[in-house]
């Protein structure tokens, strides 16, 4: 088992200093992550204009996979609209449960995050942040997603 | 459990030999030897459990209590005769005393609905304290929601001990049950359960004690602990998963309803009236898990064989040697730093979260617990999210303490 795999140095820098973090001002989309088995909590506020992502951060705490995530996630889901948001969601998805193959190149540097594949235990500590984001997304108010 | 200990007087544990019992600790884990230091959330079996086990099994099962024939009073025979062993580990007064349940989640569940359920009021009070395990804050809660009564709860303090002053506090007219942990699970805390046994009665409180942590590494003598409810599950004492104990004072057990209706708990049934069987059957609906019993059974032989003081004074040498390694390693900070504790190690290392320590461990073979322990109000207590975990057992060595050791440092490395 490769742990430089799992914690690439990406990963280990988004962990110690995560991009977008704290609470956005004037925020008008919001949702709750918990992981209960592990006691991560993050919390997601977006700022829609129309379909667009105009701005988003997370709060919260969790293990460096967990944080990196949803570091790296907010960094490439911001100016995104809705749609393109989702399908990058979908993306996400097959890269942390699907055996193996190569990263979707459009994917960019969230394929830092393809090693976590081997590490079945972590998959959800780096899903919480994108099941957030969904539910912020599809909610007009603020939503608590579980990944239990 | 220090207030148990006679090292002078017990020959020391053969590790080696103990070793040679559990043969799931001959497993690689990613090409390196398995380091369990999980005993605390479940222990391995020992083939003598096994053993007992598939003897059962292959050579006497039918359903017990039912049957004239042969192997239904086997069976029965071997049931029962676990019943009685469970009685003597105990030194219980009766083997009506003593309950099968799953586990200690269940005793405390069948002693929340079955005693305080129909007895407690508005403005009667159940008392607790800041370590329990979920499985005693949740039953009691429920309790709450259905009754009126109030829960309240003896605040711990930094060293993860439960202050005397303020558990008495706590204590009052009102009070009608005070439930906590003999050892606590996330902490390694040993309680003075006897002192609070007896303060609690001379309020005048019935006493539930949760021994799932305390009867692997403790004589329980619950006559001499005064007390009223006791509960433990097997597999944390080398024996099964799904087979358990709860211990009750006849008395209390005889006044209280059954939990569960069915098969067994019954002497007569009609459409208009039926009667309950007496102790222990009115608490065992349906087909209990027999070989789990006799699996339980087995393992206090076992335990008894190796002497539970050996296996105390051996963890405890354990306990001392991980104690004073993790303080020497930069960054560790140990919760739970108990006066009197069992062996049980939490700590979190600065800036690695708790499950990625436990990845990095893994990836090492050592295998501790990671996450809030299913203690989530001592976590916040602390302000912490999770912890690691290592826990001893009677099978653990030096050499797994500087396997510890070792993958800690590596986690240091990851995250340098």
């Amino acid at each position: 088992m490769d742990l430089k795999e799992l914690y690439r140095d990406v990963i280990l820098d988004h962990n110690r200093h995560p991009r977008n973090f704290g609470p956005l001002e004037g925020a008008n989309h919001q949702a709750e992550g918990n992981n209960p088995l592990c006691g991560d909590r993050l919390i997601l506020t977006v700022r829609l204009n129309g379909e667009r992502i105009e701005d988003i951060r997370f709060e919260g705490r969790g293990c460096a996979i967990s944080t990196a995530s949803a570091s790296l996630m907010t960094e490439a889901v911001k100016g995104r609209d809705r749609a393109s948001a989702r399908q990058l969601f979908d993306k996400m998805h097959a890269l942390l449960t699907q055996p193996d193959g190569a990263p979707d190149p459009s994917l960019g540097k969230l394929a830092a995050l393809s090693g976590v594949r081997e590490f079945p235990a972590r998959v959800k500590c780096a899903s919480l942040c994108w099941h957030t984001l969904n539910a912020a997304l599809a909610s007009e108010q603020a939503a608590t997603v579980s990944t239990e | 459990m220090a207030a148990n200990l006679s090292l002078k007087a017990t020959p020391p544990l053969d590790v080696e030999a103990v070793r040679r019992d559990f043969p799931i600790l001959a497993t690689k884990v990613h090409g390196y030897p398995l380091v369990y230091l999980d005993s605390a959330a479940s222990s391995q079996r020992a083939l003598p459990v096994l053993r007992a086990v598939q003897e059962y099994e292959t050579h006497s099962h039918a359903n017990v209590h039912r049957g004239v024939h042969a192997l239904s009073q086997a069976a029965t025979a071997a049931f029962e005769g676990a019943r009685e062993r469970v009685r003597r580990f105990i030194n219980a007064a009766s083997v009506k005393e003593i309950i099968f349940v799953r586990g200690t989640t269940e005793g405390i569940n069948l002693v929340a609905q079955a005693y305080a359920r129909p007895r407690f009021r508005a403005g009667d009070e159940i008392l607790i304290t800041g370590l329990e395990h979920h499985a005693n804050i949740v039953p009691w809660q429920m309790v709450c929601e259905q009754t009126g009564a109030s829960l309240r709860v003896a605040p711990i303090n930094r060293r993860g001990e439960v202050p005397f002053d303020e558990f008495l506090s706590r204590l009052g007219p009102r009070t009608r049950l005070v439930a906590f942990a003999h050892v606590s699970n996330a902490l390694g805390t040993v309680l003075p359960v006897k002192r609070m046994v007896e303060a609690a009665h001379a309020h005048g409180a019935v006493v539930l004690i949760d021994g799932a942590q305390a009867v692997p590494h403790a004589h329980v003598d619950v006559r001499a602990l005064g007390a009223d409810f006791y509960t433990f599950s097997g597999h944390k004492m080398y024996a099964p998963t799904g087979i358990g104990v709860l211990y009750g004072r006849q008395e209390l057990l005889a006044a209280m309803p059954p939990w569960q209706g069915g098969g067994d708990m019954i002497l007569t049934v009609s459409f208009e009236k039926t009667t309950y069987n007496e102790l222990p059957a009115k608490f065992e609906a349906g087909t209990p898990n027999i070989s789990g019993a006799v699996g339980l059974a087995a393992a206090m032989d076992y335990l008894e064989r190796l002497g539970i003081d050996a296996v105390a004074a051996h963890e405890q040498r354990l306990l001392e040697l991980a104690t004073a390694e993790l303080a020497r390693l930069p960054d560790i900070e140990l919760i739970g730093t108990a006066a009197h504790k069992a062996a049980v190690l939490s700590f979190t290392m600065k800036g690695v979260h708790a499950h990625d320590l436990g990845t990095i461990l893994d990836a090492e073979g050592v295998a501790v617990r990671t996450g809030h322990h299913c203690a989530m109000p001592v976590m916040t207590f602390f302000g912490l999210p999770a912890t690691a975990r290592a826990s001893f057992g009677c099978y653990n060595t030096e050499e797994d303490v500087k396997a510890l050791v070792s993958a800690l440092r590596r986690a240091r490395g990851v995250f340098a």
